[in-house]
């Protein structure tokens, strides 16, 4: 059973905005396929009655009261910012024209 | 810009029928984020409301808020939906700034809340049952400011600019099963169906669910089938519709767009628009094909939410009173016809005319100053009533010393022209403006001899059974005292005096 095709990775690809050439794509192919496999062998174990897991510790509810912590200044926020304006992170164009 | 066909209303509904979905976000009322300790106060100092969690730095790690779990388990018990007993967050993925971490904590297919349904009252009375999907937690995102193109769309412009005070602020989203067999109504339902929603939102204290502030945005999903046909046509997505008289204006709207495309032989295309106030159109936005891959997984940094099944009947004995039911029986003791009613909703006076006759005023006077000289000065400043600075217990006040004889309704105005202007309490008004009835009645007395023996034809006329000539008589009294005086008692005294039976 194939894990992922070449197709598969391109679109992944594209969706995490990652520029794969040919050679690329077929190459992580393999390799994921291989990554996939490995992981699909634990369903071989874990029968119908074991349920998936999402989190490795058996905890739920773990809530918060809602009080107010001190945030961090703009400074500190922006301080790692590629860019900033008037206090703002700055991005570059999102669209162009229409 | 290119003209959209429009078929008129009513052939479009004699040839086919509309489907609607309606998306509600409400932004919750916590102190805190959904996920961080940072403020959601509003209009504060841009990035002043930010930390690790919501900028989604490394190593950062989310903590649920308690209040915000408990506001949306509230939201589901009070549209009849079933609780999850366990669920989990997901990560929606995708690229676009307004969110730091590339990603929005969500929920995907274990909603907390679920199969539920919410009875709305349409404007002749009828009621129509809305069906509920579910609805889920998830997080709003960052306010982006597009700069260097036309009136700041994003389209054009050179570069974008990003505030995450609101990244991160707790959202809980109302998605509706297919809403069918409306007709007709069913731009009425979708308002109603907001509407309602936005009441109960109220009442249950978790939002103050202010459109016009987005605490509340509405998404309408439509599409039309030709009558007879079971299968959905195919739908379009109108974004972020923030007046109940938008909803009313983008569902009939798209119904009238959808009819011309398909009569003229043309397919619906799946996509987003944009509503646009200024003429109630609305215009395509980006084409949403089937291909949309967010990529949802369970979100690792947080641990599943199993509210325990004490917790939710704790949170259902404390529901308060549905707003329809409360509106119902509050129309009944008011005594008020279903149109009045409306109005006193429309005016959003309901809890003030309560919180009034609480503080002691019969209803029928905190309905008059309410619905009357307080909607009047609050039309006029562009304010809504709550924002108004009176109080339902400073108009309980006005209304007990009207009641008292202390007031007549000219100074009661006055008084609370004075409150509203910011001279104090009612009492405080009085005093600094000296506006008391006179009820001196040895002053009042003079005034009316004087105002006798100052109008002697007038008050031959009254001593000769002409008793409608008073008029003129009480009128000149109350100029004399500036208005201050009680007309019914000046009335009585004037024909007392001249010896003439009311």
């Amino acid at each position: 059973m194939p894990g992922i095709t070449r197709e598969e990775v391109a679109h992944l690809a594209r969706l995490a905005r990652l520029e794969l050439k040919g050679e690329e794509l077929e190459h992580f192919a393999g390799q994921l396929d291989d990554i996939i496999g490995a992981v699909a062998r634990v369903s071989e174990v874990a029968d119908q009655d074991v349920p998936p897991t999402s989190h490795p510790l058996p905890l739920t509810n773990v809530m918060r009261a809602d009080e107010v912590r001190p945030s961090l200044t703009p400074e500190q926020a922006l301080s790692g910012a590629p860019a900033q304006e008037q206090q703002r992170f700055k991005v570059p164009q999102i669209l162009g024209e229409d | 810009m290119t003209v959209i066909d429009l078929e008129s209303y009513e052939d479009a509904l004699a040839t086919y029928d509309p489907v609607m979905g309606l998306e509600v976000h409400v932004e919750l009322g916590t102190k805190t984020k959904m996920f961080c300790g940072c403020s959601t106060e509003l209009k504060q100092d841009a990035n002043s409301q930010t930390c690790p969690v919501c900028l989604g730095l490394p190593g950062a790690l989310p903590v649920v808020n308690e209040i915000g779990v408990e506001s949306a388990i509230k939201i589901g018990l009070a549209l009849n939906c079933e609780i999850a007993e366990w669920c989990r967050f997901a990560r929606k993925n995708y690229f676009y700034p307004d969110m730091p971490k590339n990603f929005q904590t969500s929920q995907y297919d274990e909603p907390i809340a679920f199969n539920g349904y919410l009875d709305v009252q349409l404007e002749d009375g009828e009621i129509f049952r809305v069906q509920i999907e579910r609805a889920h937690m998830e997080e709003d995102t960052g306010k982006s400011t597009h700069v260097g193109g036309a009136t700041g769309r994003i389209h054009g412009a050179s570069h974008s600019l990003l505030d995450y005070n609101r990244a991160g602020i707790p959202l809980i989203e109302i998605v509706t099963k297919p809403i069918e067999g409306a007709g007709a109504r069913a731009p009425e339902v979708a308002k109603a169906y907001v509407a309602e929603l936005r009441e109960l939102i109220k009442a249950l204290g978790v939002s103050e669910a202010r459109m016009e502030m987005g605490q509340m945005r509405c998404d309408v999903n439509l599409s039309l089938r030709p009558h007879g046909t079971e299968k959905f046509g195919t739908r379009s997505e109108t974004k972020n519709v923030n007046s109940l008289r938008s909803v009313e204006r983008a569902a009939r709207f798209e119904i009238q767009r959808h009819a011309a495309v398909l009569n003229s032989g043309g397919t619906i295309v799946q996509e987003t628009r944009h509503f646009h106030e200024e003429d109630g159109s609305t215009t395509a936005g980006r084409i949403k094909d089937n291909a949309e891959d967010y990529r949802y997984f369970p979100e690792p940094d947080l641990v599943p939410v199993a509210p325990s099944r004490d917790w939710a009947e704790e949170l259902r004995k404390g529901l308060p009173e549905l707003p329809r039911l409360r509106r119902k029986r509050l129309k009944e003791e008011w005594g008020v016809n279903e149109h009045d009613m409306q109005s006193i909703l429309n005016a959003g006076a309901v809890d003030l005319i309560v919180a009034t006759t609480d503080a002691g005023a019969p209803s029928d006077q905190a309905r008059k100053w309410w619905m009357g000289e307080l909607a009047r000065n609050a039309n006029e400043t562009g304010r809504s009533l709550d924002e108004l600075p009176v109080t339902p217990a400073q108009v309980a006040r006005v209304a007990e010393l009207v009641a008292s004889g202390d007031l007549n309704d000219k100074l009661a105005r006055q008084v609370l022209e004075g409150v509203l202007a910011g001279e104090g309490d009612p009492d405080t008004v009085v005093e600094k403006r000296g506006l008391k009835v006179v009820s001196d009645e040895g002053a009042l007395g003079t005034a009316v001899d004087e105002a006798i023996a100052a109008n002697a034809a007038i008050a031959d006329k009254i001593r000769g059974g002409k008793v409608a000539a008073a008029g003129a008589l009480v009128g000149a009294v109350m100029k004399a005292t500036r208005g201050q005086a009680d007309a019914a008692r000046v009335r009585e005294l004037i024909l007392e005096k001249l010896g003439v039976e009311g």
